[in-house]
This record gives structure tokens, C-alpha cells and sequence, in this order.
């Protein structure tokens, strides 16, 4: 591959590490206006909605319902209390027993 | 105290060093089948530290695209990450500027989604190089491992780890949505939003994520803050009266 494959990975370092260390460097965070603040505190709920779906329904290609199956049994663990590493296990297991029979 | 938020962290984010064990697994093995060196494979994982551009990576090299087109594909998929860290230094402590853009490499939709939704009001930079170290030697190991063992695990079982981030997303959100409508109605609406981005592929994932979750957040922060508005209007009414 030789000396290209490293400058394009320099490239690629770069263009991933500015967008996360700018606002971490360079925003105090203290003088923002409320309303501002309030878009701010709200982006980590907004963008693990968007994260989850619809990506988890095609987790899977071709089987949406093996994806379904992954939402209701991780929203179900999760909501009776389970912790992250509960959700995350329980909800490999069930749909390991469920691939193994398809 | 140090020591406790650092370990605190590393429990914090063992749930994201299992979710990138299959993930980095199969970066490795594919990594290898793309006709990159160990070396080389490693190196990516290791000073990119990004996964969707990573694979996208992959396959255009695999297709010998120009590695320009690579590195601006690279930088439109991750440009909603300064969303991401603008948002969570509201909730970091005051550290140097120097230590923050230390950690701010190991920020990506993982590490922010634990930091972001830890309950307490503030986290201390221990915290966040504990959740943020587990998470990086997780993807670097099993990116190495999975060149050099270049095997899959057994179908079935990547097949059911293939759901862990997504389950970890879930686990995340769901405790901070019970009895919060602002956050169910922040999380639906982003998750409408990019499933219309999605089914109408008009914008492409990366930018389709920043889009949304932006859009959601202005949205739903307008309405409260309307909402917030009348209500003290109607209070002074009350009072009045």
C-alpha cells in the first residue's frame, strides 16, 4: 500500500479528531445564552434517538424482524430496570438462541 | 477520589468495550481481506479511531477511490461529533484546555452517549479517561486480534453481537425517558426525523444524524421554552386575580 495509505490516514486522523476537539478546546461553556445551553443539554437524548432508529431495524440485512425482536427485548430489559450491561447481555442472548434457530 | 472516578468510568464503559469487541473483530478481519498489513490495519484503529468511517474506508479502498474523496468522506461522516463534544462541555468540569482536547479524541457516538447521560450533574476528566480508555483498547485489541486470527466468531453469535451498540443505545436512553416527556419526545422526534432522512435517502448518514438531532433539540427546546413562557404568564394572571 505504501507511503499513500499513510498520508491518507494522517488525513483521515485529522478529519475526525477536529470536529471532537474543537468545541472541547476552544468553548467555556459559561457565558452561552439559555436558550443555546438548553439545545446543548438536550442533543444527548435527540441523537440516541436518531442513533437507534430506524438503524436497529436493519442491523440484519434482509431480516428486519431479527431487529425488532433486538428493539422490543432491549426496550423491555431496560425499562423494567436492567442496567447497561444487563440490556446489552440479555439482549445478545435472546437473539443468539433466536439465530440459532433460523 | 481520582482513582475512584477513573475505575467509576472504566465499569462505565465496559458496556462499550463488549459492543466494539464484534465491531472491531470483523474491521480487522476485513481489514485483511482488503489487502492492508497488520500494521497498517492496527494504525487505522489506532490514530483514526472511528468506526462507520473506518468500514466506509474499507470499501473504497477495496474500489481504489482517489484517498482524498476518503479523507472528505471521513470528515462528512464525523462532523456531527462537534455537535456531540459542544454538547458535553456543559457537563464537563473546568480542565485545562490542553488535557480536554486529550479526551476529546476519545469521544465518539459511544463514549458520548455513557458520559452524556451519567447521572450526575457534572463529570470530572478521571471519569471521562476511565469510560474513554476502556473503549479505545477495546477497539485497537480486537482490531489486531481480528486480523491476526482473520476468523469469524461462530455465525450465529456475530450475527446476536451485532445488536450490542444498539442494545447499549437503548439501555442508555430508556432509564432517562421514564417520567420525562421532554426526552421521549426529544428522542421520537429525532428518531422521525432520520427515518425520513432515511426511507427518503436524502442526506447521508452522517449528515442525516447531525440534522436530526439538531432539528430535534431546537424544536423541542422552542416548544418548552414557549411553554415555559405562558405558564408563568398565566401564574402572574392567577396571582393577579
Amino acid at each position: 500500500m505504501g507511503a499513500v495509505y499513510w498520508w491518507m490516514l494522517l488525513g483521515m486522523a485529522l478529519a475526525t479528531y477536529i470536529p471532537r476537539m474543537i468545541p472541547l478546546a476552544f468553548l467555556d461553556g459559561k457565558e452561552l445564552p439559555p436558550i443555546i445551553s438548553g439545545v446543548l443539554q438536550n442533543i444527548p437524548y435527540a441523537v440516541l434517538g436518531a442513533l437507534i432508529f430506524p438503524a436497529i431495524l436493519f442491523v440484519q440485512e434482509g431480516n428486519i424482524l431479527f431487529g425488532i425482536i433486538g428493539l422490543i427485548v432491549s426496550f423491555t430489559i431496560a425499562i423494567v430496570g436492567g442496567n447497561v450491561i444487563t440490556v446489552v447481555l440479555g439482549t445478545i442472548g435472546v437473539l443468539a438462541v433466536y439465530s440459532l434457530f433460523i | 477520589m481520582e482513582n475512584k472516578d477513573f475505575s467509576a468510568g472504566i465499569k462505565a464503559g465496559l458496556s462499550i468495550a463488549i459492543g466494539y469487541f464484534p465491531v472491531a473483530l470483523t474491521f480487522g478481519l476485513l481489514a485483511k481481506t482488503a489487502g492492508l498489513s497488520l500494521i497498517e490495519a492496527t494504525a487505522m484503529s489506532l490514530f483514526v479511531y472511528a468506526g462507520a468511517s473506518q468500514y466506509i474506508a474499507l470499501s473504497l479502498i477495496t474500489a481504489a477511490v482517489n484517498p482524498f474523496v476518503i479523507v472528505i468522506n471521513t470528515f462528512i461522516v464525523n462532523i456531527r461529533h462537534f455537535l456531540m463534544t459542544a454538547s458535553l462541555n456543559e457537563k464537563t468540569l473546568p480542565e485545562k484546555r490542553s488535557i480536554k482536547a486529550i479526551y476529546a479524541f476519545g469521544i465518539t457516538d459511544e463514549t458520548f452517549s455513557v458520559l452524556a447521560t451519567t447521572k450526575d450533574k457534572k463529570i470530572s476528566t478521571a471519569y471521562i479517561f476511565g469510560v474513554t480508555t476502556i473503549a479505545y483498547a477495546s477497539w485497537v485489541i480486537f482490531t489486531a486480534l481480528g486480523h491476526v486470527i482473520g476468523a469469524n466468531l461462530p455465525l450465529f453469535l456475530q450475527a446476536a453481537m451485532s445488536i450490542a451498540l444498539y442494545a447499549m443505545f437503548v439501555g442508555l436512553l430508556v432509564p432517562s425517558m421514564k417520567g420525562n416527556r421532554k426526552v421521549v419526545s426529544l428522542a421520537g422526534l429525532a428518531a422521525a426525523i432520520q427515518s425520513f432522512f432515511y426511507f427518503t435517502e436524502l442526506l447521508s448518514t452522517g449528515w442525516a444524524i447531525l440534522v436530526s438531532t439538531l432539528a430535534a433539540s431546537i424544536v423541542i427546546e422552542m416548544i418548552y421554552a414557549n411553554y415555559a413562557k405562558k405558564k408563568s404568564q398565566y401564574m402572574t394572571e392567577e396571582e393577579g386575580l
